[in-house]
């Protein structure tokens, strides 16, 4: 049983994103079992894992993409599990999916237009991300499927934006993309961070996700292994969590054995 | 000069086709339904303007402004109920359950309105009106008033689709239901308002083809739905000029093989949708339905 003990982490108050117990299933496979986490404003929360740890059924449960066996997913205090993916988009849990996942033929700007069509009032706007991403502002009226993918990647975070979200959920953003891009789409996290937003994150690359968070929490078969800040932990407890080496102590917070 | 007819005739005739086949064609594009119901649901559309006309004696033309919108508020229903349910089962549900939709309405209107065939403001001049060009050339008003009405609702479709924030979103949802989601659209009622639209084009349909020949319980699916298919299939799935292409060459087909033998007529149509199926299965426009 995993409790979430209080770290003295630097959000205070209540949590924005509160997931409790949470177990789904694929099937026959278990694919989380009994997670537990508490996500407080501003932090950016990175869940790190290798392949098939079960992060993104994680961060997908979050968003309402799929749903849980047991357990309860809060946001801002109220009970979201039933809720459709929609609605909780249009709460403000608002997921850049894994593979970028625009509409391929639509034109960049139309994308953005299908993100702001139930947004929430907030600081983001069309106009705003074409300021943050100056190249999108030239390229608008190009066909989504025509980009790169780096820049498939930066309109799919724009149409997140959009949506004015108070949590941004973040699937895999590295994925199939070349380092530096990596970096360069990273590097604009403060940016977004200073509008006000809340960030969880799902990577596979743990020290792109060390090098970006404020806490992190590493799942191995659908377990806790894992959980603090990154000047908290070490790269040998890190590197145990992620790989399941057995003989190595895991730190308090930590999951059952599996 | 009587070929040079038979091709007008067929691209008039062309007209109404694409009318059948644009909602079908809408259906599959956004939601992968084969609507197999399509043609039984242009019929109702054709006898509930009968029944506004000889009931509620409203104005022949003006009957349209009652029934397409009621055929719009009848598919979005259809499709938030039986259709979303079947489709919930997979895409193969979706035939079954329109077949058996199909065959629902067919024997209710046998039982309802016998098998009689009717026909839509029989005596007016705009039904069997002509107008000549030469001495062998007749264009009938009717035809021209059909083709009219369908690049009408063609170009309407194409603005709605392109230009409006539900178009956008039923271009969204046809691309990616569960990034839609995600952007807070629900695709349940976007796959609503697109069968909304398909079959207030139906009616369109069945009203014209009640007016161009007769209506019966059995026109549903013998001539509307099949022409409707064999239009998409011609022009492309999931392109809305397509259909237009579509139903002109299967209109020139028929026209052509009327020319020849009047009792060629459909099967010559059906050979150039063969030959089309073999040499260029994709149709000829191969695009999905979009600016």
């Amino acid at each position: 049983m995993t409790a979430v003990a209080d770290d003295g982490r630097t959000g205070t108050g209540t949590p924005l994103l509160e997931v409790a117990d949470l177990t789904v299933h694929h099937g026959q496979l278990r694919a989380l079992d009994s997670i537990s986490l508490r996500v407080y404003p501003g932090e950016v929360y990175a869940i790190i894992g290798a392949n098939g740890a079960g992060k993104s059924t994680l961060l997908r449960t979050i968003a309402g993409l799929h749903q849980p066996t047991t357990g309860s997913v809060r946001f801002d205090g109220a009970e979201v599990t039933a809720l459709r993916p929609e609605r909780r988009a249009r709460q403000g849990i608002v997921m850049v999916p894994e593979g970028r996942r625009l509409f391929g033929s639509l034109s960049v700007e139309e994308n953005l237009r299908v993100g702001a069509t139930y947004a929430r009032p907030g600081p983001w706007t069309i106009e705003r991300v074409y300021e943050t991403f100056d190249w999108m502002l030239a390229r608008r009226s190009q066909r989504a499927a025509q980009l790169s993918g780096g820049e498939q990647q930066t309109v799919a975070i724009g149409r997140a934006l959009v949506a004015n979200p108070r949590v941004l959920l973040l699937d895999e953003l590295s994925l199939g993309l070349a380092p530096v891009i990596v970096q360069r789409i990273y590097g604009m996290l403060p940016q977004i961070l200073a509008t006000g937003l809340t960030v969880l994150l799902v990577e596979q690359d743990v020290s792109q996700a060390l090098r970006v968070a404020s806490h992190i929490h590493c799942l191995l078969e659908g377990q806790t292994t894992l959980e603090g800040k990154p000047a908290g932990v070490t790269a040998d407890q890190v590197e145990a969590a992620y790989f399941g080496l057995a003989g190595v102590a895991r730190p308090a917070g930590g999951g059952s054995e599996s | 000069m009587a070929w040079v007819n038979a091709i007008i005739q067929g691209v008039l005739t062309g007209g109404l086709y694409a009318l059948f086949a644009c909602g079908l064609s809408l259906m599959f594009g956004v939601m992968k339904v084969v609507n197999l119901a399509h043609g039984d649901l242009a019929v109702i559309g054709g006898y509930v303007a009968i029944f506004v006309i000889t009931v509620m004696h409203v104005p022949v033309l003006w009957s349209v402004v009652i029934v397409v919108p009621v055929m719009a508020v009848v598919g979005y229903g259809l499709q938030r109920t039986v259709i979303q349910t079947a489709l919930n089962r997979g895409v193969l549900t979706t035939l079954i359950v329109t077949l058996g939709l199909s065959l629902v309405i067919e024997n209710g209107l046998l039982q309802f309105f016998t098998a009689n065939s009717r026909g839509i403001g029989a005596g007016m001049t705009l039904v069997t009106g002509s107008f000549s060009l030469g001495s062998q050339i007749e264009l009938p008003y009717l035809l021209l008033v059909i083709s009219a009405v369908a690049v009408a609702v063609l170009l309407g479709l194409q603005w709605f689709l392109s230009r409006s924030s539900y178009g956008r979103l039923i271009r969204a949802v046809a691309d990616d239901q569960e990034a839609a989601q995600l952007s807070g659209a629900d695709y349940r009622h976007v796959f609503g308002i697109a069968a909304a639209l398909a079959l207030g084009t139906a009616a369109l349909g069945g009203i014209a083809y009640g007016m161009y020949s007769n209506l019966d319980p059995t026109a549903g699916t013998d001539t509307i739905l099949l022409f409707a298919f064999v239009a998409v299939v011609i022009g492309g799935l999931g392109s809305l000029w397509g259909t237009l292409l579509g139903g002109v060459v299967l209109g020139i087909a028929q026209q052509i093989g009327a020319q020849i033998n009047i009792s060629d007529e459909l099967l010559a149509g059906y050979l150039v949708f063969l030959l089309v199926l073999v040499l260029r299965p994709q149709g000829l426009v191969n695009r999905r339905a979009q600016s």
